[in-house]
């Protein structure tokens, strides 16, 4: 097996995000990035194909600059090579314009067997990437995906699907979403983190890419934003106090009150 | 509170450790105690996170670190679980005799495994034989291109769940404690088996065991050094291993007091935090000092280890002496300092304390340490 492509988002740190009210955009410069938790599902499935099947496993992110502790990041749960696709061109991409933009650096890592993708991000939280980059690429695309085994000709995968669990399998490549609820993530490796410091991280342009202008960033982008808000919570908990039998008779009123219960 | 000037890869291994804890460690730890089980799950966190290849060469796929490295990912582990970091450090007191003494097909067969994770465990205590080790019977008779082990070991850490044992047994037992020597033995070696799990106080997350050899047939290239250096082996290892038994009661004392102390500043009585109360407060500093000094002797105990130095005895029986006393002591306090919170198993606290006794017991018990240091302080005052 050759090689593995495991694509990871930088995300702004949970409660660190502000929106700008004016522009409704985020005020992402104040915020640090991380590595989208979910991601760390992918290279965990990643990191077991790479130990049965000995493979290379390359990490591509879109980003800017600063992405670059997200990628030495996602390198030290057992990766090979780590690629930035980093443009002034890409900023204000949406979904469409992200998946071009990872199509066309995938094509450009041939030959591969799979690409893996985490099944959300935790910002963006569409999760329409994989299957939009697989059908730029041509490729299918399956979701849900916590376990992969190879045979030497065929995938055989497990998939989750609401409250049931499908086996998958198929000969050729995809793109892979994994589950974000595996059972164990394997912690970063120590070697990994110090190789990390010194690794280069190859950064790849629009121009690197042979990437149309028309379909990157916000030119690329048919996805209008409206209206984005912080959601403020008005309603505030309500202490009702008293002896058991009196509260559970309070509690019943307010719950019949609200139309919880009938 | 000090600042031992550690390298960024110090900082780096005591970051990641600290990390490990945290996710695979704190939220199953108070679990584990209570049914006194075995978790492969942080061990197997812990192989791929390769920390059980910070002593290991290079050359055989290890980092290449020194004792000290190895005791700062154990004391931080070790304020999480000590029945965790008894199951790492006791690898490592069944790795250091082939670190120590192995041959180099020994070193390229054993070592790359050991770096990977494969646990190892150290067999000398016998029933009757704790203190007083020279009173093994375990024997090994050599049979052409084989040693033939006979007897039994008892609590022995990590029997059964060890791929790996280093076992002293008696090749020559006219000669007293120059007839023992030291052997590996594999798991699934014949006549090799494991005995009953042992309910215990503290650590109850590790796995301490019986081994019996009956009729074990083992390879002769199985012995490690020569015939009659069993001891030396023996001796030498716990030279070794004493620093990270120091280093594990200072992560438990570290663990013990920042907990309390959370509590100290945080419970209300008579209208203030109870922390307020002078006894409290001074109690919370003669913790702090003691582990600061604690944690100094570890630490230069084992950098004077790594330093090449010839006689480390007394100070590795020093450092385990004292940081253990120490780690007795703080979670005894912490405890107190919290009442009955920290006599509750919803807290941890009280887990800290158990699991800190055996620390005064395992690897030569502390009348043995001071038996060896007033020893060791005669020689050094000829
Ligand atoms: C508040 C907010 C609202 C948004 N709403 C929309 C919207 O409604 N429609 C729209 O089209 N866009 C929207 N966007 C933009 C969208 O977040 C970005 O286009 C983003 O780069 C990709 O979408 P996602 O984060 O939802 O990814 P998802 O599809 O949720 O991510 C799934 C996986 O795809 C991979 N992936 C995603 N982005 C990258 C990347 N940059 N580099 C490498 N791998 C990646 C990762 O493996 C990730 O786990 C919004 C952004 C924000 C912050
Ligand atoms: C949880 C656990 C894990 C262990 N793991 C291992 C292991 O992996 N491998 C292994 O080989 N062993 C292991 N041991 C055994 C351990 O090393 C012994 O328990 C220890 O050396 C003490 O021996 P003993 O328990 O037989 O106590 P004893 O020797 O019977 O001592 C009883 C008391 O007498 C005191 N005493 C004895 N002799 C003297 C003396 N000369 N001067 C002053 N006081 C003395 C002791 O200090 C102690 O207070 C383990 C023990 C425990 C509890």
């Amino acid at each position: 097996m050759e090689k593995i492509i495991v694509c990871v988002k930088g995300v702004p740190e949970p409660g660190s995000v502000k929106v700008d009210p004016e522009t409704h955009t985020l005020k992402r410069e104040s915020s640090e990035l991380i590595l989208n938790p979910p991601d760390r599902c992918a290279l965990e499935l990643a990191a077991q194909i790479k130990e049965r099947h000995g493979c290379r496993v390359v990490i591509i992110s879109m980003g800017p600059p600063n992405a670059e502790k997200v990628l030495k990041e996602a390198y030290s749960y057992g990766a090979d090579e780590m690629i930035l696709l980093s443009d002034r061109a890409f900023a204000g991409s949406d979904t469409l314009a992200t998946s071009y933009v990872l199509a066309r650096a995938i094509e450009k890592l041939e030959p591969f067997e799979l690409v893996l993708m985490g099944e959300k991000s935790i910002d963006g939280e569409t999760a329409q990437v994989p299957a939009e980059t697989a059908a730029i690429l041509g490729l299918p695309s399956v979701r849900g995906v916590f376990e992969i085994k190879f045979d030497g000709k065929n995938w055989q995968m497990l998939r989750e699907r609401g409250s049931f669990v499908e086996e998958v399998s198929f000969s050729g490549r995809a793109v892979i979403a994994v589950n974000s609820r595996l059972s164990y993530c394997r912690p970063p490796s120590l070697k990994k983190i110090l190789e990390a410091r010194e690794k280069e991280i190859l950064i790849w342009n629009a121009q690197d890419l042979n990437a149309e202008e028309k379909f990157l960033g916000l030119s690329g982008s048919p996805t209008q934003v409206e209206d984005v808000f912080q959601k403020e919570f008005k309603q505030k908990g309500e202490i009702i106090e008293g002896e058991p039998l009196i509260l559970a008779r309070k509690l019943l009123e307010i719950l019949k009150e609200k139309e919880i219960l009938k | 509170m000090i600042d031992y000037g550690l390298s960024e890869e110090q900082k780096i291994l005591i970051n990641l450790a600290k990390s490990i804890g945290e996710e695979y460690i704190k939220p199953y730890a108070l679990l584990w105690d209570e049914k006194e089980v075995y978790d492969p799950t942080p061990i197997k966190a812990l192989a791929q996170a390769d920390l059980f290849a910070i002593c290991i060469p290079e050359e055989y796929g290890g980092l290449g670190w020194g004792l000290f490295e190895m005791c700062l990912a154990v004391e931080e582990l070790s304020r999480y679980c000590a029945g965790i970091s008894t199951t790492y450090a006791a690898s490592f007191l069944g790795a250091y005799p082939i670190l120590l003494f192995g041959n180099k097909k020994q070193k390229e067969k054993y070592l790359p495994q050991i770096a990977k994770g494969s646990l190892c465990a150290f067999a000398l205590t016998e029933p009757q034989a704790g203190s007083d080790a020279f009173a093994i019977k375990t024997t090994a008779q050599k049979e052409g291109d084989c040693y033939v082990l006979e007897g039994m070991k008892h609590w022995i850490t990590n029997g059964g769940i060890a791929d790996i044992y280093v076992v002293i047994a008696m090749t020559d037992p006219a000669k007293g404690p120059r007839g023992a020597s030291a052997f590996i033995v594999e798991k699934g070696d014949p006549g090799f088996s494991v005995g009953k799990k042992e309910k215990k106080l503290g650590l109850r997350s590790s796995v301490t065991t019986e081994l019996f050899f009956n009729n074990c047939r083992i390879p002769k290239e199985r012995l490690l050094g020569r015939e009659g250096m069993g001891f030396v082996v023996a001796l030498k290892t716990l030279d070794y291993a004493r620093c990270g038994a120091g280093a594990q009661a200072v992560g438990i004392a570290r663990g013990a007091m920042e907990i309390a102390l959370r509590h100290a500043t945080q419970r209300v009585q008579f209208g203030q935090p109870v922390y307020h109360f002078q006894a409290v407060s001074h109690t919370f500093a003669e913790m702090a000092m003691r582990i600061e000094a604690a944690r100094a002797l570890v630490y230069s105990a084992a950098r004077f280890i790594d330093s090449g130095a010839k006689n480390i005895t007394g100070a590795s029986s020093m450092a385990k002496c004292f940081a253990t006393d120490v780690a007795m002591w703080v979670t005894e306090r912490a405890i107190q300092m919290m009442g009955g919170y920290g006599y509750m198993r919803d807290y941890p606290v009280q887990k800290f304390f158990r699991d800190a006794k055996c620390l005064q017991i395992y690897e030569g018990t502390n009348e043995i340490q001071r038996n060896v240091i007033s020893r060791e302080l005669l020689k050094y005052y000829k």
